[in-house]
């Protein structure tokens, strides 16, 4: 499966969020995720499934004004 | 004291942390100043980076208050998507809430502004919006839940002091019991010590302090524009005048019949 990982394209094998997040080896990461332009909670990601073409987006804390 | 929400302060002066040399100026400079409020942002991060993680570490063990921004949004789902995002990673309902119209001057969208306000404040966010000096404006920001005010001073980064001094004036004067920041455009400290002489109750720096070539020295000198700006506040300026007046009693002088 195809999916869009921060603006760049990755071949993954989970079908869920929870999983795509460790096997793209985020791990214990403290980020934030959102599929597609909408926001998934973290208790939400082992139930969110992904399918091909979808964008996710893996924020981190930065500096910020 | 500066009442922010249900947030009691004692520094008027709130710190963005980005564009120091290193995080360890970053953190001295927070120290110098005795900031209590620092801004933070939320950035794409490719796995086994970790910078994110780091910065994250060296904030929590400053002991500040984050105020978390959805800087680079330019749309109101960007910004809400950003803001429900940083809420899970900073774990604080304050927000402050930037929606970008115009990428020159990086001026507020105030439509979309409005709207994304609406929205996060209905949802328990508390919200600070960066926003123009537009009364306008500010009054439709109140009336959409926000209890906080950020103005800006001039454009983002550009150092050059209070722009538009007649409507923040005017500003300043409508809402007598609002929190106001001046946020963004501030260049050196007497621009801070001015801010508050006019009645602001606070001001946000960044890009002045961490850009400077002594940023701890820089924080120090702002945290002491703040305190004096706010104190001449207390204090009760005299009103400017067209001629002189005396200071020296006249009564007595030497050599007049």
């Amino acid at each position: 499966m195809k999916i869009q990982v921060n603006g760049a394209w990755r071949e993954l094998r989970a079908g869920e969020l929870a999983g795509a997040l460790e096997e793209l080896g985020y791990g214990d990461s403290v980020v934030s995720t959102a599929v597609n332009g909408e926001f998934v909670a973290r208790p939400a990601r082992a139930r969110t499934a992904l399918s091909d073409g979808d964008r996710l987006e893996v924020l981190a804390p930065m500096q910020g004004g | 004291m500066l009442q922010l929400y249900q947030s009691t302060l004692r520094s008027r002066l709130l710190l963005g942390s980005a564009r120091y040399p290193s995080p360890a100026v970053l953190s001295a400079a927070v120290r110098a100043a005795g900031v209590e409020v620092v801004t933070v942002a939320l950035r794409r991060e490719a796995a086994g980076e970790r910078a994110g993680q780091g910065f994250w570490s060296l904030i929590r063990e400053l002991n500040v208050r984050v105020l978390p921004n959805t800087a680079g949004c330019h749309s109101v789902k960007e910004a809400v998507t950003t803001a429900h995002m940083a809420r899970e990673v900073f774990g604080t309902t304050w927000l402050k809430l930037e929606v970008i119209g115009e990428d020159d001057t990086l001026q507020p969208d105030v439509f979309g502004l409005t709207e994304a306000a609406r929205i996060l404040c209905a949802e328990g966010f508390e919200v600070f919006p960066y926003t123009t000096e537009d009364l306008v404006v500010a009054e439709r920001l109140l009336a959409a839940g926000c209890r906080v005010l950020m103005p800006w001073g001039a454009p983002i980064g550009s150092g050059r002091g209070l722009n538009n001094l007649f409507a923040l004036q005017a500003l300043r004067a409508h809402f007598p019991a609002v929190p106001l920041i001046i946020d963004a455009g501030l260049g050196v400290p007497s621009h801070a010590a001015q801010a508050l002489e006019l009645g602001f109750d606070a001001v946000l720096v960044n890009t002045a302090v961490a850009q400077a070539r002594d940023p701890v020295q820089m924080a120090a000198a702002f945290a002491r524009a703040v305190e004096a700006g706010a104190a001449a506040r207390a204090a009760g300026p005299i009103e400017p005048r067209d001629f002189a007046a005396p200071s020296t009693p006249v009564i007595g002088t030497a050599f007049r019949s």
